[in-house]
């Protein structure tokens, strides 16, 4: 659990962060949007100390993070930023060891850590622990980097725009790998983003920053349905509002006894891709498939319709 | 390049080569027009030229104006770089042996006065065709290991010529012989005072470098002040010296029993450290700006405490730079380290000085050659090291 207490953080005249309180709850994805300058990447930094704040204390399970070294509580903090920051001189696997490194592994625990994160990531350790990383691509790269943060098994992972420097494609995978790894680990994460399409499909809770403050600390449905103000409200974008909800919950949660024509969907897909495919195949219903291929339903389009509408 | 060259070949086989045009022309004069040889009855009077044909047997000097013409031919047309490399070698390397074949033809027999050096038609020569060498090398494109290859080849021949006497009819070399243990002693010196001050200026100028990078404000003035250091003529910095090191001798104990007064190897030592701190410096602080910002912030934010981020982040990523520092201020020292003599430093501007005052030409070039071969060979070396270096540690993309 992390816990910002009265967080503020001022250079010269000019206040970055103006006295957040939020709490993360442990296991956790917790985004904080806003746009550039609203002091989203400041906060972030405070919670390793890169940056220090001006008055306010943030807890990680309950203890100051100033009762320790800055290196010794960075070292168990996993952090990933945007442009991956890896060492060019350094080989893939060198990389993913530093974290290791530092605290004094074994040579054999850590080469078995960094097999198991590259095969983890998708990334033969064969082939890419001798590689430099300007041999890779950027999406390649960009894992690199989060198993890097992974390394040495932190609680927390903070990341700063990680995958802002992606094209969509990959990005997508990215996000869904990150997701993955973190039900695997169990990790804490806590995610800056400008993106809010990036928020909603990573996010158990969303920070909306402005100029410094929080304007709205809630659930992703919660700030769909009310969101707190105008601004959290445009940028959210209204044309989207429908389409957001949908994305949040499964097409499992929509199954509607009854059986259909067509093609099962998983039940693990979104109610905004199943709404997708129902429009797409020009069918008014579609059954809905378990893990296992049993058909254990269907969705239909006036369902999906009537959940897209804004809740009462 | 090399690809696209041969493909031109192929297509019109008679066509010309730029710089083979120049490396022609210029082979053209220094063989048919301007003279191989000077001779002089003594070493300091006017000498008189000889050209190819009368300074050289006749077979030898028919011989070398043929292989010239070849070698000429070839790098006029656009012939493939193995070929041109050959033959500019070996017009090189008989251009070499006959200059100490002329010497013996020239010089009567049992006439230990007579001096013979060559002139500008063999300097001629030997520009073209290096000329030719070095641009067919870079069009090869070497890597490190056959450059420095290379360089011990042709430091071996030069030596082996040497030990073998080929050249010992050659004036420089007489004016050698009867100097031979002052030679070593001075060459001995020239080395310590350029070595010796480029290892002080990195112990000192490293950590300068890396305390500049990170405080703004020393930057500035430090650089500023190393700037107008560079930008006193050597002369008169070793002028400068001479007042606060004869101080020093005179009033701090010891000091002058470990060699420090104000004139000599002290104020040469100083000076040559001064000019060679601002490469150094400079150079520390432009490769650790180059560190890339997101790499730095990636090494602050996993917990690399500041000495570990400077030891295996930021030190090895500026170090190719560096590297090209401590080779600028190496070839440099090696120069400077000539006008040491000047101050009654020593180095091989004894004999440029000398050979200056007694108008010995001869005894100059004892000074100049081999104050140019080290520069050459030190700029070889370290390039080849500076590529060996850069080549893993390849720029990454990060930013």
């Amino acid at each position: 659990m992390i816990e910002f207490d009265h967080i503020t953080k001022r250079y010269d005249d000019t206040e970055v962060v103006s006295d957040v309180s939020l709490t993360v709850e442990p296991h956790t994805v917790t985004v904080v949007v806003g746009t550039s300058g609203s002091g989203k990447t400041t906060l972030l930094r405070m919670v390793n100390r890169l940056v220090e704040p001006t008055s306010g204390m943030i807890r990680i399970d309950g203890e100051d993070n100033r009762s320790v070294p800055e290196f010794e509580l960075r070292r168990r903090i996993g952090y990933a930023i945007q442009g991956h920051g890896l060492f060019p001189h350094r080989t893939v696997a060198e990389n993913i060891a530093t974290v290791p490194t530092l605290l004094g592994w074994e040579n054999a625990r850590i080469k078995a850590k960094v097999e198991q994160l590259l095969t983890l990531f998708q990334l033969d350790p064969d082939f890419f622990g001798a590689r430099y990383p300007h041999e890779l691509s950027g999406g390649q790269q960009q894992r690199v980097g989060v198993a890097r943060a992974l390394a040495a098994e932190p609680n927390l992972l903070l990341m700063d725009e990680p995958f802002g420097a992606l094209d969509p494609i990959i990005r997508a995978k990215a996000q869904d790998d990150l997701l993955a790894i973190q039900k695997h680990f169990g990790t804490t994460i806590i995610l800056v983003t400008h993106d809010m399409e990036e928020a909603f499909r990573l996010a158990d809770k969303i920070a909306v920053m402005d100029k410094g403050e929080v304007l709205q600390y809630a659930t992703p449905a919660e700030m769909l349905v009310r969101p707190a103000t105008p601004f959290v409200e445009a940028l959210i974008g209204s044309s989207e509002r429908p389409f957001r909800l949908l994305a949040i919950e499964t097409a499992g949660d929509a199954v509607e006894p009854g059986g259909a024509e067509g093609e099962p969907i998983p039940a693990t897909l979104s109610q905004r891709d199943a709404l997708s495919e129902l429009l797409w195949s020009g069918r008014a219903a579609l059954p809905v498939a378990a893990a296992d291929g049993a058909v254990i339903g269907k969705v239909s389009l006036a369902g999906l319709v009537k959940r897209a509408a804004r809740p009462e | 390049m090399a690809i696209g060259i041969i493909g031109d070949t192929e297509r019109k086989p008679l066509a010309f080569d730029k710089l083979g045009a120049i490396v022609a022309a210029l082979a053209a004069y220094g063989a048919l027009l301007a003279p191989f040889a000077t001779f002089k009855a003594n070493r300091i009077v006017q000498g008189e030229t000889r050209a190819i044909w009368e300074a050289l047997p006749p077979l030898l000097g028919y011989g070398l104006i043929a292989l010239v013409t070849v070698a000429a031919v070839i790098a006029l047309l656009r012939t493939p770089l193995t070929v041109r490399m050959a033959s500019a070698l070996a017009v090189l390397v008989a251009l070499c042996f006959l200059a100490g074949a002329a010497a013996d033809n020239l010089t009567p027999p049992d006439n230990a006065y007579a001096r013979v050096s060559p002139a500008s038609g063999f300097w001629i020569l030997l520009f073209a065709f290096a000329l030719l060498v070095a641009d067919a090398l870079t069009r090869l494109n070497p890597g490190p290991v056959v450059r420095l290859l290379f360089l011990a080849a042709v430091l071996a021949l030069v030596g082996g010529m040497l030990f073998a006497g080929v050249w010992d009819g050659l004036s420089i070399l007489k004016e050698y012989a009867s100097r031979a243990d002052t030679f070593w002693a001075e060459a001995g010196r020239h080395l310590t005072l350029a070595l010796g001050s480029l290892a002080a200026a990195t112990v000192v100028g490293l950590p300068l470098g890396i305390l500049c990078h990170r405080v703004d404000r020393l930057r500035n003035s430090v650089l500023g002040v190393l700037n107008a250091i560079q930008t006193i003529p050597s002369i008169a910095l070793f002028g400068i010296l001479i007042a606060p090191l004869g101080w020093i001798a005179a009033y701090v104990p010891g000091a002058a029993a470990i060699g420090i007064r104000g004139i000599g190897v002290a104020p040469a030592f100083v000076a040559l450290f001064l000019y060679s701190l601002l490469p150094v410096v400079a150079n520390t602080v432009v490769g650790l700006a180059g560190v890339p910002r997101a790499a730095n912030d990636a090494a602050r934010g996993l917990g690399m405490t500041d000495w570990q981020r400077l030891a295996t982040v930021e030190f090895p990523l500026a170090f190719p730079v560096i590297l090209t520092a401590i080779r600028i201020v190496l070839v440099q020292n090696i120069g400077l380290a000539t006008i040491a003599a000047l101050i009654g430093g020593g180095g091989f501007g004894v004999f440029v000085f000398q050979g200056i005052g007694q108008t010995a030409m001869d005894l100059v070039l004892l000074g100049a050659v081999p104050t140019v071969v080290l520069a050459f060979a030190a700029a070889i070396v370290l390039d080849a090291l500076i590529e060996m270096a850069a080549s893993d540690r390849s720029q990454g993309r990060a930013a």
